[in-house]
């Protein structure tokens, strides 16, 4: 069932300042007392203490409680003040979201705040451009965010319980051509297996390694500058191919990277240029795509060459978009200097050499610093991306526990198929699919009905 | 050849509602229309086919039993007529929850025929009327009256379209296709053109039945033979249990084997199917044996279950091996089968295309969106079935009836009955073959039982004014003691004493360690309502029900047993689904105003403003059910929703 009270990180998404996360709904509170450590929390007041999860302290916090409807959304809202770190904000989301709340849609919190009359009606548009705005990132990075091969698992494991249901299904839809006595033991079996491998998600969502986290920094550069170099002395190993020919990186290639605990997300791109070469365009034009929508730029200047208007357009492109400009091929005779450059552009500059690997280090540095001064920050979206995969992947958990308890108790085979559709449910809105007609097609595919 | 004009005349009496054909759907319709008051004409092509069951010989089975029952609940007469006219019956699914159980009959067609004809014409206000009807005549987009194959002109505020499979009916086995109706009857050739006329899309379905076979010919030592449950269970909540205890006839089950795959293989080529002959689409869940050959290859044999037509008739229908290869095949194919070996066929099997409408054309209370006071019900619609089109019938009656009286016309949700659910279904998502009702589909079927119809659709019937005050009253009593019951239930506790444990003994229950309550002992799955009786000191529930002015003592108890150990042992789960319809009803409150204009709600995405602007959803709830309609589009919705009510 779909919970009614919602959670979600107030402010950016960087390592500075205070962070809040804000929870609004009925029981708001009742979640908060649960988590909070401190004075009895009453209504339009500032408390001071502690959230907990168990036995562990996570941070020192200020909770503000607003009683509905004097609140932003109109709903009882409580709202966590904590200290600004990433690790830490998330970390609080977490943990209300796994007493009870629910990751807020996007633009949930004004959509609620709307529809309980606290904004008035010339403010109509602007929350449904809000809505629609944030479900557009949302929806692209909902999937486009998961990694291949978690996609692929749960792809599987819906496809196994989907299976199991239809089988279900077709039994009590056509008793008498298809027994399904006796048939929880063997469920019990399945449903085993894939509490285990949900068991995995969940640690691989723990650990970040579920969907492509971190700062969305995107490599650009004319043809054969050396970003795929670049990549490769970054990650530490061969993962483009580099030659000297123009041209050669014709789609994105993904690595995702830790610099001194900051994630980064790199993207190599096909170097731009105006080119016929029509496969060699599709790449250049992604590459345009990615840019417009990275937390950074890194640009690779080849000053071995003179500039031309391929580098022209890719200032362009940068405009004020947080960025660093990299001089490669140091260790070559040098013609571009940092001076000429910043006559177009003004961002930090480091000479480097990729191939000799000269100049990471003060890449690095720059990097870090930028990060911890709050210059760039991660796109909040990405994040919460990650906590509402997680929190749908535990709901599939929780409905595939209670398919065992049904088995347990005897209960009637028709029960393990509520819960099974629930746990198939969840696991849909990860991947971006309904359940709509699939539970019939595969009754009808997979099984011989009679008459 | 259609009336000329000089034929054309118009007949003056007055009718209220006209209801073009008498099947399932039409029956049900015409009664209900005419019992809520107004006069009442119902066309059939066939005075003799009233209420034919062209196909199976039974009434119910899984998800459709139920349908029968809420048709019941709400004032129905389906229910009744099979309850007189049955000559086997079973609960289908009884070993598993009770959200399954599912009552099926096996019918006695020319009984069941006669029967339903009888209801017909002895109802006031209701007149049978033999005349092929070949237009539907409006003005201004409003129905005034249909048209006869022979000219005369009936006028009516309402008509409802209930033409199951006669329009532009083709019956086909192998090369041989015929311009008839199911049965050899006279197929609707007109009205089609007459509806497309007013804008009405048509598809194309297609259906098939199987051979049936003379029983003297049947070797039934060769099957096993299928009985009746012991104790039936009547459809209707009015019929006394005690009058359906009959003796019953038998069915028979037997198998076809890989010579009867090898034949149908052999032939395959000489199928309509295959050979293109049939364009029209089939249900995929009742494919015919050739299809079942065909797709599920790596299964030896297929099930088939010989069933009579009736007490007085010799003929047998072969369930299961529908199919449209030509004649020669067919014999071949039936008598490979076990104990079919010398059969002599009655009937061939053939397979039936007809014209259907994409029901996406209608509102949920089965009117026309673009034409006022025509409605439609049944497989015209593009569903399939005796218990879907009869639901769909009574619920089309209802509503053109409450629309000529000026009240407010009633859909059934998705959280209220299996009949809610294939309505939605029908008028919301796509469809590309025969609708049929399936437990599946119903997302809220613990609540939606076949046991507890009456509770939630006889309100719904006695404010329509179609159940009696008494019948309600009646329920009203029986809610009361069920709830005070399973109060009284959930407040007795009892000890670990000697009688309690040597009960519990008795029925291999965990002895009690400490005080429990009787509540929590029905739960275990092992335990009862009945079975704790001994231990249950203070029942008196037969008291209970002899204080309210019930006749029938027994049924009432029995009942209230049934409930209370239904509500007592699956609370949780029911709960959960309460909580979940809770969240439905919501989006299902919010009504779409008539004339929203979705052109000027920005950030709507195209696909869902083409689509809401075709299908015009009534509420937000439908709205989230249609394909290409996202949760985002929904907010946007909502929200511009709000802005236009201030």
């Amino acid at each position: 069932m779909k919970k009614d009270t919602i959670a979600a990180i107030a402010t950016a998404m960087s390592n500075s300042g205070i962070g809040i996360v804000r929870i609004s709904g009925s029981e708001s509170l009742d979640i908060v007392r649960k988590v909070y450590k401190g004075k009895e929390l009453t209504d339009h007041a500032i408390h001071y203490g502690y959230i907990v999860d168990d036995t562990e302290t996570i941070d020192e916090v200020l909770v503000m409680v607003m009683k509905g409807p004097h609140s932003f959304t109109g709903e009882d809202t409580v709202e966590i003040n904590c200290h600004g770190g990433v690790y830490v904000v998330k970390r609080i989301l977490e943990t209300v979201v796994k007493y009870g709340a629910r990751p807020a849609e996007p633009g949930e919190f004004t959509k609620r705040a709307f529809l309980n009359g606290k904004m008035d009606l010339s403010q109509a548009e602007a929350v449904i451009d809000i809505i629609n705005s944030k479900n557009k990132y949302a929806l692209q990075s909902s999937v486009s965010q998961l990694k291949g091969n978690v996609q692929k698992k749960i792809k599987e494991i819906r496809a196994g319980i989907l299976y199991h249901t239809a089988f279900i299904e077709t039994a009590l839809d056509d008793p008498e051509h298809i027994s399904v006595d006796g048939y929880g033991e063997k469920l019990r079996v399945t449903v085993d297996y894939l509490l285990k491998e949900l068991e995995r998600l969940l640690k691989s969502a723990d650990n970040g390694r579920m969907i492509k986290e971190g700062i969305k920094t995107v490599i650009l550069g004319k043809p054969n500058a050396g970003k795929s170099s670049l990549l490769n002395a970054l990650v530490g190993e061969d993962r483009a191919i580099v030659t000297d020919i123009a041209g050669t990186t014709r789609d994105v290639l993904e690595e995702s990277i830790q610099l001194h605990g900051i994630s980064l997300n790199i993207m190599d791109t096909a170097g731009i240029r105006d080119t016929d070469d029509i496969v060699e365009k599709i790449g250049v034009n992604k590459a345009k795509k990615q840019a417009e929508e990275a937390d950074l730029i890194i640009y690779v200047v080849d000053s071995s060459r003179e500039l031309d208007q391929n580098d022209y357009d890719i200032i362009d492109m940068i405009g004020d978009k947080k960025s660093i400009i990299l001089l490669n091929k140091s260790d070559l005779t040098t013609i571009v200097t940092k001076d000429m450059v910043k006559s177009y552009i003004d961002k930090p500059m480091i000479e480097i050499s990729a191939k000799k690997e000269i100049g990471l280090q003060e890449l690095e540095e720059t990097l870090r610093n930028m990060f911890f001064d709050g210059e760039i920050s991660f796109n909040d979206e990405v994040y919460i991306t990650n906590i509402r995969h997680k929190t749908a992947i535990s709901d599939a958990y929780e409905s595939l526990k209670k398919v065992l308890f049904s088995i347990d108790n005897d209960m009637p085979e028709d029960f393990y198929s509520i819960d099974l559709l629930d746990a198939y449910e969840s696991l849909g809105s990860i991947t971006g699919e309904t359940i709509g007609e699939d539970l019939v097609n595969e009754i009808f595919s997979k099984f011989c009905m009679g008459k | 050849m259609k009336y000329s004009a000089n034929s054309v005349w118009e007949n003056k009496d007055e009718y209220d509602v006209a209801v073009i054909g008498a099947g399932h759907a039409g029956c049900e319709a015409a009664l209900a229309s005419a019992r809520l008051g107004l006069r009442t004409i119902v066309f059939t092509v066939s005075v003799d086919s009233i209420a034919l069951m062209p196909c199976n010989p039974n009434i119910g089975g899984s998800s459709k039993g139920h349908l029968v029952r809420e048709i019941d609940a709400l004032g129905g007469e389906m229910g009744k007529v099979i309850d007189q006219t049955f000559i086997q019956s079973k609960m289908l699914n009884k070993s598993k929850g009770p959200a399954v159980h599912s009552l099926r009959a096996q019918a006695d067609k020319a009984n069941y025929t006669r029967t339903m004809r009888k209801v017909l014409e002895n109802q006031e206000n209701l007149e049978v009327k033999q005349a092929e009807i070949t237009d539907i005549l409006t003005e201004d987009g409003k129905v005034f009256g249909v048209q006869t194959y022979s000219g005369a002109i009936y006028k009516c505020k309402a008509a409802i379209l209930c033409t199951g499979t006669y329009l532009k009916a083709r019956c086909i086995y192998g090369e041989i296709s015929n311009a008839t109706g199911p049965n050899g009857l006279q197929a609707a050739n007109y009205l089609t053109d007459s509806l497309k006329s007013l804008g009405i899309e048509m598809y194309r379905f297609k259906t098939g039945t199987p051979a049936r076979i003379d029983r003297r010919s049947i070797d039934f030592t060769k099957m096993e033979e299928q009985f009746g449950d012991e104790r039936v269970v009547p459809f209707s909540f009015t019929t006394n249990p005690e009058d359906v205890q009959i003796e019953q006839a038998s069915c028979w089950l037997t198998y076809t084997n890989e010579k009867t795959h090898e034949i149908i293989r052999a032939n395959l080529d000489r199928s309509p199917l295959f050979s293109g002959m049939i364009e029209g689409t089939g249900p995929r869940y009742c494919p015919s044996i050739e299809d079942k050959v065909v797709k599920f290859a790596d299964k030896n044999k297929h099930q088939v279950f010989i069933e009579p037509e009736g007490l007085d008739t010799n003929e047998m229908y072969v369930g299961g091996m529908s199919s449209s290869l030509p004649e020669d095949v067919q014999y071949a194919m039936y008598r490979s089968v076990a104990g079919l070996e010398n059969v002599k066929i009655v009937r061939n099997a053939y397979a039936i295309e007809y014209d259907c409408i994409d029901a996406r054309q209608l509102m949920p209370t089965l009117e026309f969106k673009k034409i006022n006071g025509l409605y439609s019900g049944g497989q015209f619609n593009g569903s399939s079935g005796y218990e879907e089109a009869a639901a769909q019938g009574l619920i089309a009656g209802i509503n053109a009836a409450l629309k000529i009286l000026g009240r407010e016309q009633i859909v059934i949700d998705r959280s209220e009955g299996y009949i809610g659910v294939l309505i939605d279904d029908l008028v919301t998502k796509e469809s590309h073959e025969p609708y049929r009702m399936m437990t599946s589909r119903a997302e809220y079927r613990l609540l939606l039982r076949q046991d507890n119809a009456d509770q939630r659709l006889t309100p719904i019937g006695h404010e329509i004014g179609l159940i009696s005050d008494e019948r309600y009253q009646y329920l009203l009593d029986k809610e009361n003691i069920i709830i005070y019951e399973v109060e009284r239930l959930e407040h007795t506790n009892i000890g670990a004493n000697q009688e309690v444990q040597e009960l519990l003994k008795k029925y291999d229950s965990t002895p009690l360690t400490s005080g429990t309550t009787l509540a929590e002992l029905i739960r275990r799955p092992e335990l009862s309502y009945e079975i704790l009786e001994p231990i249950d000191k203070n029942r008196a529930l037969i008291n209970k029900c002899e204080q309210k002015c019930v006749d029938n003592v027994d049924k009432l108890a029995q009942e209230v047993m049934e409930q209370v150990n239904i509500n007592i042992k699956y609370d949780g789960y029911i709960k959960r689904q309460q909580k979940q319809v809770e969240q439905f009803k919501k989006l299902e409150s919010k009504k779409i105003p008539e004339d929203i204009d979705y052109d000027v709600i920005k950030s709507l995405r195209i696909e869902a403003v083409q689509k809401l602007k075709h299908y015009r959803p009534i509420s937000i709830g439908q709205a989230s059910r249609i394909s290409g309609v996202s949760p985002a589009d929904i907010s946007v919705l909502l929200v511009y929703l709000e802005s236009y009510r201030k």
